[in-house]
This record gives C-alpha cells, sequence and structure tokens, in this order.
C-alpha cells in the first residue's frame, strides 16, 4: 500500500474547520466551566448549608461517570424533559452542537470544581484573615484576594486538565458532530483512506498536547522556584487529584 | 425500571443486555489494568534510570501516548493497524470474531495509554524518595535492576497507591470509548435499550447505577488496599490533625 498523502491535503480547509470546532468547544467548555467550578468550590469552600452537599454530590456523580455516557444522558433524556415542562408536550430536540457544548461545559465544572477547591484549601489561612481584618465582605475576600492566588498556583493543573479536555472533545464523535476527529472520519470513509487520515489526526493531536503540556510543565517549573507548593502538593494529595 | 424485565430482541431480557455489558466492561477493564500496571511500572522506572538512551526511550512513550486522544488511539489499533502490517497478519487481524475483533484493539488502546499515565506516577514516587536510599543500594553492591525491584519499586508503589486508585477509576470510565469501535460494553448496551425500548431514563439511569456500584466498591477495596500498605508516618492525613 501507499500512503496517499495528496488527498489529505485536498481535504485540509474541512479538517481545518473541524479542528476550529474542536477548539471552540474547548473554549467554552474551559471558561464556563471554570466559573461555575469556581462557583462551586467556592460554596463547598465556605460550608454552605445544602448547596455545600449538593454540590458535592454532583461533582462525585460527575467524576464517577464516563463522559460518553454523559453525552447520551443530555443528547436523549434533556429533550425529552424540556418536552415535559413546555405545553407542546413533545420532546424538543437540543441538536448535537448545543448539547455538546451544555455537556463539556457540565461535565468539565466537576473536575476545575476539585481543581480549584484544593487551591482554596492550600492558600496561606493568613490570606483569609486578612482580608477579614480590612473589613473586605465575604465576596469581594474571594474575588479580589483568594481566587486570584489560586488560579495562580493551580495554573499547571488547570492547563493540563484543560489538555484532557481537547482531547476528550474527540468523543463527540458519538453524536456524529464534524469536529476534528469526526472531519476527517468522514472523509477517510468516503475515499476509503483511513490510514492516511487517522494518522494525520493522531499526529496533529500529538503536536497540539504536546506544545500544551510543555506549557504547563514550564509554569510548574516557574513555580518550584517559588514556595507555598508543598501544600498545593498535599491537598492535590488529598483530592486524588495528583494525577494531574 | 420494569422495562429491564421485558423481552428483548434476542429472546433474552434487557437486564440480560446490561449483564452483559457489565462482563465486557470489567474483563476490559481488568485485562488493560493489569497490562497498563505492568508496562507503567517498568516505563515510569525508565524514566528514572541513570541509563540516557533507556531514560529517553520512556519519555518519548509517555510523550506520544499521553498526548494523542484515547479514541483516536483505539481507530489507530482498530483500524489502521491491520493496514499497515503485513497483508497476511493483517487479513488474519481481521479474521478474528466479533466481540475479540473490538476487544483486542481497546485492550492495546486502553492499555498502552493509561501506562503512560501510570508511568508519571511512578516516576514522580521514585522521584520522591530519598537520594540516599539509592546510594546505599549502590553501597551495598545492588545491580540497577536489584535496586528498582528490591529498593525504590515497593516504597515508590506505596506511596502511590492513592494516585494510583484514581488512574483505576479513570481506567474503568474509558472503558466507554471502546463502544466507538462496537464492543457492547455498558455504555453501548444502554444506549441499545434506549434504541429498541425509547425508555431513555431507565435504560441510562441503570448503567449509570452501574458505573457508581464498580466505583463505590473500587473505593472500599482502594481503602483498605491503602491502609494496610501504608507506609507508617507517611500519611498524607498526618497533616490535617494540626
Amino acid at each position: 500500500m501507499s500512503f496517499d498523502f495528496a488527498a489529505v491535503v485536498s481535504a485540509t480547509p474541512y479538517l481545518l474547520q473541524g479542528l476550529l470546532f474542536s477548539v471552540e468547544l474547548t473554549l467554552v467548555a474551559m471558561i464556563g466551566g471554570m466559573l461555575l467550578g469556581t462557583f462551586m468550590a467556592i460554596i463547598r469552600h465556605m460550608g454552605v448549608p445544602v448547596a455545600s452537599e449538593a454540590v458535592r454530590a454532583y461533582v462525585t456523580l460527575m467524576r464517577s461517570i464516563p463522559l460518553i455516557l454523559v453525552l447520551f444522558w443530555f443528547f436523549f433524556l434533556v429533550p425529552l424533559l424540556l418536552g415535559h415542562l413546555t405545553p407542546a408536550g413533545h420532546s424538543i430536540p437540543l441538536g448535537p452542537r448545543f448539547t455538546a457544548f451544555i455537556t463539556f461545559t457540565l461535565f468539565e465544572s466537576a473536575y476545575y470544581a476539585e481543581i480549584v477547591r484544593a487551591g482554596l484549601k492550600a492558600i496561606d489561612k493568613g490570606q483569609y484573615e486578612g482580608a477579614k481584618a480590612l473589613g473586605l465582605s465575604t465576596s469581594s475576600m474571594y474575588s479580589s484576594v483568594v481566587v486570584p492566588q489560586v488560579l495562580r498556583a493551580t495554573a499547571p493543573i488547570i492547563v493540563s486538565q484543560t489538555i484532557i479536555l481537547f482531547q476528550d472533545t474527540a468523543l463527540v464523535y458519538v453524536l456524529s458532530l464534524t469536529d476534528f476527529l469526526g472531519a476527517a472520519a468522514k472523509i477517510a470513509q468516503r475515499d476509503s483512506k483511513l490510514v492516511e487520515f487517522y494518522s494525520t489526526v493522531a499526529v496533529v493531536y500529538l503536536l497540539i498536547c504536546s506544545i500544551g503540556s510543555e506549557l504547563s510543565e514550564r509554569f510548574r517549573k516557574k513555580q518550584g522556584q517559588r514556595s507555598s507548593n508543598g501544600r498545593l502538593e498535599r491537598a492535590k494529595r488529598m483530592f486524588g487529584l495528583a494525577r494531574l | 425500571m420494569q422495562v429491564l424485565f421485558d423481552q428483548a430482541a434476542d429472546g433474552g431480557t434487557y437486564l440480560g443486555w446490561l449483564m452483559s455489558g457489565l462482563f465486557w466492561t470489567l474483563l476490559l477493564w481488568f485485562v488493560s489494568g493489569v497490562l497498563a500496571f505492568a508496562i507503567g511500572i517498568g516505563v515510569g522506572a525508565a524514566r528514572t534510570v541513570r541509563h540516557l538512551p533507556l531514560r529517553i526511550a520512556a519519555r518519548l512513550y509517555v510523550q506520544v501516548f499521553r498526548n494523542v486522544p484515547l479514541l483516536v488511539q483505539m481507530f489507530l489499533w482498530y483500524f489502521v493497524l491491520p493496514e499497515v502490517i503485513p497483508t497476511t497478519w493483517g487479513s488474519a487481524i481481521k479474521q478474528i470474531a466479533p466481540p475479540w475483533a473490538s476487544f483486542y484493539p481497546a485492550v492495546a488502546g486502553l492499555s498502552l495509554y493509561t501506562a503512560s499515565r501510570i508511568a508519571e506516577q511512578v516516576r514522580a514516587g521514585v522521584n520522591s524518595l530519598s537520594d540516599g536510599q539509592r546510594k546505599a543500594a549502590d553501597a551495598l553492591g545492588l545491580t540497577a535492576f536489584q535496586t528498582y525491584v528490591l529498593v525504590l519499586l515497593p516504597q515508590a508503589l506505596r506511596i502511590t497507591i492513592p494516585t494510583l486508585t484514581s488512574e483505576a477509576l479513570g481506567l474503568l470510565k474509558n472503558t466507554s470509548v471502546a463502544l466507538t469501535i462496537g464492543l457492547l460494553e455498558i455504555t453501548a448496551r444502554a444506549a441499545q435499550i434506549n434504541e429498541f425500548t425509547f425508555r431513555t431514563f431507565d435504560a441510562f439511569a441503570s448503567a449509570t447505577i452501574l458505573y457508581l456500584l464498580i466505583a463505590l466498591v473500587l473505593h472500599q477495596v482502594a481503602f483498605q488496599v491503602e491502609r494496610i500498605l501504608r507506609i507508617p508516618g507517611t500519611s498524607p492525613n498526618n497533616t490535617s490533625r494540626k
């Protein structure tokens, strides 16, 4: 057999379009997931009575079941639920694209929440006390004192988690969406060029994710020079996050 | 959940479908898990040796297998491998009967991917040991192999048990990716039941409960193992007391 590189080259615009969707999905899920995750982490950290338990259950559930199953939940069940809630009575399909955005944001928020929570625990108690002593309200204590420090301290883990998220976006394949892998799979099957397209996809993912890992490693090294890391390492270990 | 006891298209019950899915998930989990740990420990140890070429090879392994999405890796094993090896071998692979034809590529993909992650944990474990351990082993005249098997790895692995537990859980969840190459594990069975019965909630709730149960059992087992194998005085929970 021969490697037909020309077929891949001629499909480049379509593949790039797919890649663009993968990146878009990653960015939306990262930003949405970080916002929601930080919010949930603060709720748990403050120990808000009922909400804190609800967040805990949500995070545990999301972290215990496969992403594909969550995608199916949202793809099939949410339209039915919406149908029940509206007077029309019939199911309202969300469409795979919208499902993907919602699912990834909600799913990733659980992971980001655990990272931020580990960070909140690792911050020196004096920071909280200092903010209180200055008379800051709880919301400004978190938003202008604690969270900025947490984000800096957890930056390497957040980048690692985002690389995992980027890799996971390939799973939208099960909803037949045209992300990078989906685009390649469609043309590969049309032209019977599985070898060429799948190996190209693998190499491109390898390049992008390697750059990401390198970035995460740089952050980590930079922080290694600063102090306060033992504390974060300990908190990470307690939450089983060290694998990040 | 009544639907689980209804008769399915193949004469059995939907519960039977789900149980068959459970069987494949567990089998895939176990086989890939054992392989991943074996490879991961080897590669992780290789990343910390003094011999430079071995260290570079291990580093490359981790780089490649960790940075390509698992789904893509499975596609490579399933679609691409039979095409790029000599034709006779390729057609021999294509002759394999259905469940196994997806099972082997799934095992290859899952174990090699997970091994790259375990290798990083093992490396961190070995590096966290005091330098004196290696020096003492040298002083005793142990070979490099003996140093790892008798001195470094037993300690490193005991330190890394908590993170290895979360790898095992991650592996369990990743088994569902095998449905993309046609293995009928739990998630695939749930989707199938949904397709046949339109009882969407029942189908996916059953699958979710199964995953939660397995995770619960895993946590209990891991907790006991951790307790038994903990190196006295190194518990990370000590810090919570102050």
